[in-house]
């Protein structure tokens, strides 16, 4: 492990070092400011109530906090004629989203270790063809998809809405897995072959423990576009079968009825709570020189 | 079974018919806010006290749109729900792809003919027999008004648009917001259905947005509506883009300005505070003659199986029924699509509606809302409101506005 | 048998997903070709009638503010996103102490849907209610950020958001790129006195060429797929000013009951993004592989 910034100017005068160090966590601060912004203003208004919210400030803090907005998203707020807030759609998305995620990040690295280390004729124009996949916009495959998934018999259910996310997921998790394996250096591989390991012996053996950090982008990536999906959920989706986002538009979007604006910003922070959570989780596995490490040893 | 509710003699008679399957409807609908949902929980009680299983699909979402999205991959899919919130020609649109039930039975057992005004009994008829049943009647053509700013400036509700300029021009002067708006592409558009009806008059609106007459669209009168847009632009604040229409409502509660125009749903945002109706704002119809109506209702799916269609039946029979009509439109600020509902409980603005309802549906100026899909397909009233926004929101003349009127919908056709 | 197997195992591990994308990538593009030729109104029909929605389409105003909108938003979202990823990505790097908090901080936006997010930004970019009125009432009268409602700008503040929402990722990703360098070869560097912006810049920055390559990827695949942010922040407007190919595709296929007019606007975007993207992918690949 190395450290770039504290070891090599050993020479370099301490102040200047310290006010170098300043100016950085100030840059820093500056941003998360930037990003924190409209966090600020969502959890103030879900404070406040909506006597408060229509007379004052939209960007005000509260007068009196009151935590009747978040209560009332959680297990109150009307998605239909169903009046219970955000929490029965919360188990829907949990069973599309984990299978999901796991199951594309799985081929994600699977197709990555092949299309980096073990090339074939044809590899790199599947792998090109698969990346072009990225750029299909979802409204195009609504229609058709809507067709096979009945076709299929799988439409409207829980497996259903898997199988798209799967499909749509592929493109990028070999992506990210192909650009991650690619650096890793080809003898790595030859060297393995010659010792008489195979190809999933390498891959489980070599691969799998070096792909951590990506491991956690792609889950990252995953897990917030599927659980953050509305398109594919409200489309392959009947009454049951309804992931949060669904729920959480039904609440928010009101045509003609009264904007509760304050239950609407709880409900949005609800819902984003498991993506949230998997972000301070994962997050911690960025492990600096984890590949290089084990590369070199 | 011992029933409460009206028209539970035939209710019977259609359960006996179908007694073999207990009604099932799978309902997809965007009523999905606080009033609204509890309207429709209205509409599901009385269906599972005649022994109904109601399974709810709620979809919101600009308008109708995200539901319409859900619907087409459900038909696709081979998976249609049974009953679907459907509105205006979208209706017939859908029958004519060949997906639609005919509730005829139902309609012609009820005498719907009979109590519905023609005009929008029209809109529930595919080729001659019954597809779609009726909720409400939104009227659209409303404007707002804080009654106190008006008082204070010595201000009548206006009837005729030179008053309303004069008016803004006064509030302006004083300091207030004459017209508070939302600068979205519906909202533009209410407005300028609402200008509309009051320069070209029921017959020429009839004319510019029913029928689509090329002459009437491209005529001096829609440039006065233009003309009129624009002067009307420079009554709202500097603020108005992308404002949701009921923070333009709590303007004028808050007395920040002065007018808004609207349809009724307006309403339900000045009593959620508490507002009362002729005392704090004041409710009248906007310069002109004419009624524009914006009338929920919900189509019927063809679906297999026995107990989905006597779902059906029954549902269809139960929304139209006097007891949901008032009761939902009393939640919702609408009335009652069915003119023999007693409207004791509603409130003064709900019986003006009623009131001009019945004078325009005799007089034949009872119109649909182009703005709020009931008077053309999408792609024709989408060409048009591009136009009315475009317009509204930049600095085109008048002159240019209406030759992009007609181009434009020329090429949606 | 068992030696075919073998040396056939990675192209069978490959084969569903080729084939799965096969089919429901180019398949429906395939399928979506063929109905922008037809009259498709509510649902598809399967008629050939010609090039009449391209010529509809072609004939429309508000495609031509569309396209042109994908274009501007989709150059300047790339390139500061990307930009902005990677100095983050950086700063971050220099051993901070904070840096779990600060990272999840950067990257929490991803995790909000937008159509609840895009209210809050709505009122922050509102002069009325959010920044303008705030500083000005700081005492800086003559203050003006007035994008959200000049038809002119307001492109720009779905730039704004578009940033906000996704470079915490992108920053992610050369996190992880930065990981992976070889920690030798930055130790034999700074062994030889090499200056640390110059180690960044000669070393580490050109071996994370194939994280620039994912980075692009998914920035231009959100740029395409940017459509709840547009509905929940400007609706498309100042009347139709900030309208994009996919809120301009979404609108015609499922508000207004016009599929072929969508299919032969998803047709066009498509060959738009492919003509920009495949010789930048061709170079990439290329380069690497050989």
């Amino acid at each position: 492990m190395t450290d770039i910034s504290m070891t090599s100017q050993q020479r370099q005068s301490q102040t200047g070092k310290i006010v170098l160090r300043w100016l950085l966590y100030i840059a820093l601060g500056l941003f998360a400011l930037f990003y924190l912004l409209p966090l600020f203003v969502m959890i103030t208004t879900s404070l406040k109530s909506l006597d408060e919210i229509r007379t004052g400030d939209l960007i005000a803090l509260p007068r009196d906090v009151t935590f009747d907005a978040w209560r009332t998203a959680w297990s109150g707020a009307c998605t239909g004629i169903q009046c219970e807030g955000v929490r029965p759609y919360f188990w829907n998305s949990i069973l599309i989203a984990i299978p999901a995620v796991a199951i594309s990040t799985l081929l994600g690295a699977m197709n990555g270790y092949v299309v980096a280390q073990w090339k074939f004729r044809g590899a790199n124009i599947i792998f090109s063809l698969m990346l072009f996949g990225c750029f299909i916009p979802f409204q195009v495959v609504l229609l058709p998809m809507a067709r096979t998934l009945g076709i299929m018999g799988i439409a409207g259910t829980i497996p259903g809405l898997i199988f798209v996310h799967v499909i749509y997921g592929l493109g990028f998790t070999t992506l990210f897995f192909r650009n991650y394996y690619v650096s890793i250096p080809a003898e790595l591989t030859k060297a393995a072959k010659v010792d008489g390991a195979g190809f999933f012996r390498i891959f489980w053996s070599i691969f799998l423990p070096l792909s951590l950090p990506i491991v956690v982008v792609t889950v990252i990536w995953q897990f917030t576009q599927i659980w953050n999906d509305f398109l594919f959920g409200v489309s392959f989706s009947q009454a049951g079968t309804q992931p949060v986002t669904v729920a959480l538009n039904n609440i928010v979007n009101s045509t003609t009825g009264v904007k509760e604006y304050n239950v609407d910003m709880a409900a949005a922070i609800i819902a984003a709570l498991p993506t949230l959570f998997v972000y301070v989780v994962a997050g911690k596995y960025f492990i600096r020189g984890l590949t290089a490490g084990s590369v070199k040893g | 079974m011992k029933s409460v509710f009206f028209g539970a003699v035939s209710a019977t008679a259609l359960i006996a018919s179908a007694v073999h399957a207990e009604p099932q409807a799978e309902v997809l609908h965007w009523w999905t806010s606080g009033g609204e949902a509890k309207s429709v929980a209205v509409l599901q009680e009385e269906f599972a006290s005649k022994g109904g299983t109601w399974t709810d699909m709620p979809v919101a979402g600009g308008g109708g749109d995200a539901a319409m999205t859900a619907l087409r991959a459900r038909v696709l899919s081979g998976n249609a729900p049974t009953a679907v919130q459907l509105k205006g020609p979208a209706i017939q649109e859908w029958y004519e792809e060949g997906v639609l039930a005919d509730i005829s039975s139902v309609a012609e057992a009820q005498n719907w003919a009979d109590v519905l005004p023609a005009s929008i009994a029209g809109h529930m008829k595919c080729e001659g027999s019954w597809c779609a049943a009726p909720v409400n009647v939104h009227r659209v053509d409303w404007i707002w008004a804080n009654a106190d700013v008006l008082e204070a400036n010595g201000i009548e509700m206006p009837t005729t648009w030179d008053e309303f300029n004069a008016a803004a021009e006064k509030l302006e002067a004083a300091g207030v917001i004459p017209l508070a708006h939302g600068g979205q592409a519906w909202q533009d558009a209410t407005v300028f259905e609402a200008v509309a009806l009051g320069i070209l008059g029921p017959d020429g609106f009839r004319k510019a947005f029913v029928d689509l007459d090329m002459d009437t669209l491209k005529s001096d009168e829609m440039k006065a509506v233009f003309d009129q847009m624009r002067t009307m632009r420079g009554y709202v604040d500097d603020n108005f883009s992308g404002r949701d229409w009921n923070l333009a409502t709590a303007m004028v509660m808050n007395g920040e300005a002065a007018f808004q125009i609207m349809g009724d749903w307006a309403k339900g945002e000045f009593m959620a505070a508490g507002k009362v109706p002729g005392e704090d704002f004041l409710c009248a119809s906007v310069p002109g003659d004419g009624f524009l109506y914006n009338v929920d209702s919900f189509a019927m799916f063809d679906v297999d199986g026995d107990d989905k269609k006597a779902g059906q039946e029954l549902l269809a029979e139960l929304i139209v029924g006097p007891n949901f009509q008032k009761v939902f439109n009393l939640n919702k600020g609408s009335i009652p699509a069915r003119t023999d509902v007693s409207l004791e409980e509603f409130d003064s603005c709900a019986h003006l509606s009623a009131k001009d309802m019945s004078e325009s549906s005799d007089n034949d100026s009872l119109l649909p809302s182009y703005a709020h899909g009931m008077a053309l397909r999408g792609a024709q009233s989408g060409a048009i409101t591009d136009v009315v926004t475009a317009h509204f929101n930049s600095d085109m003349s008048s002159e240019e506005a209406v030759n992009m009127l007609a181009d434009a919908v020329a090429n949606s056709m | 048998m068992t030696k075919w197997l073998e040396e056939n195992t990675p192209k069978l591990v490959l084969a569903p997903s080729f084939i799965a994308v096969l089919i429901f990538v180019y398949g429906f593009i395939a399928w979506t070709a063929w109905v922008s030729f037809t009259r498709s109104r509510l649902l598809p029909r399967y008629d050939i009638e010609g090039l009449i929605q391209y010529e509809r389409l072609f004939a429309s105003p508000r495609w031509d503010t569309a396209l042109n909108n994908l274009f501007v938003f989709g150059i300047l979202f790339i390139v500061i996103a990307m930009v902005l990823g990677l100095v983050l990505a950086i700063l971050l790097d220099q051993n901070i102490r904070t840096e779990g908090a600060i990272r999840t901080i950067y990257l929490y936006p991803m995790a909000l849907s937008m159509i609840v997010t895009g209210t809050a930004w709505k009122w922050i970019l509102n002069p009325g209610l959010g920044v303008e009125a705030m500083v000005r009432g700081w005492g800086f009268e003559n203050f003006t950020f007035d994008w959200l409602v000049n038809p002119d700008m307001a492109i720009y503040t779905i730039v704004i958001a578009a940033i906000w929402q996704s470079s915490g990722f992108v920053m992610a990703l050369f996190l992880a790129g930065l990981r992976s360098v070889d920690g030798e070869i930055i130790k034999a560097a700074q062994v030889d006195g090499i200056p640390t912006w110059r180690i960044y810049t000669a070393i580490i920055i050109p071996s994370m060429a194939p994280i620039f390559l994912s980075a692009f990827i998914v920035l231009s695949h959100l740029a395409i797929k940017s459509f709840d942010l547009v509905i929940a922040l400007t609706g498309g407007g100042p009347g139709y000013a900030t309208d994009l190919p996919a809120t301009y595709m979404y609108a015609m296929a499922f508000s207004r009951g016009d599929i072929g007019q969508a299919a032969s606007s998803a047709m066009i975007m498509m060959m738009v993004v492919f003509a920009i993207v495949v010789p930048y992918l061709y170079s990439e690949l290329r380069s690497k592989d050989d």
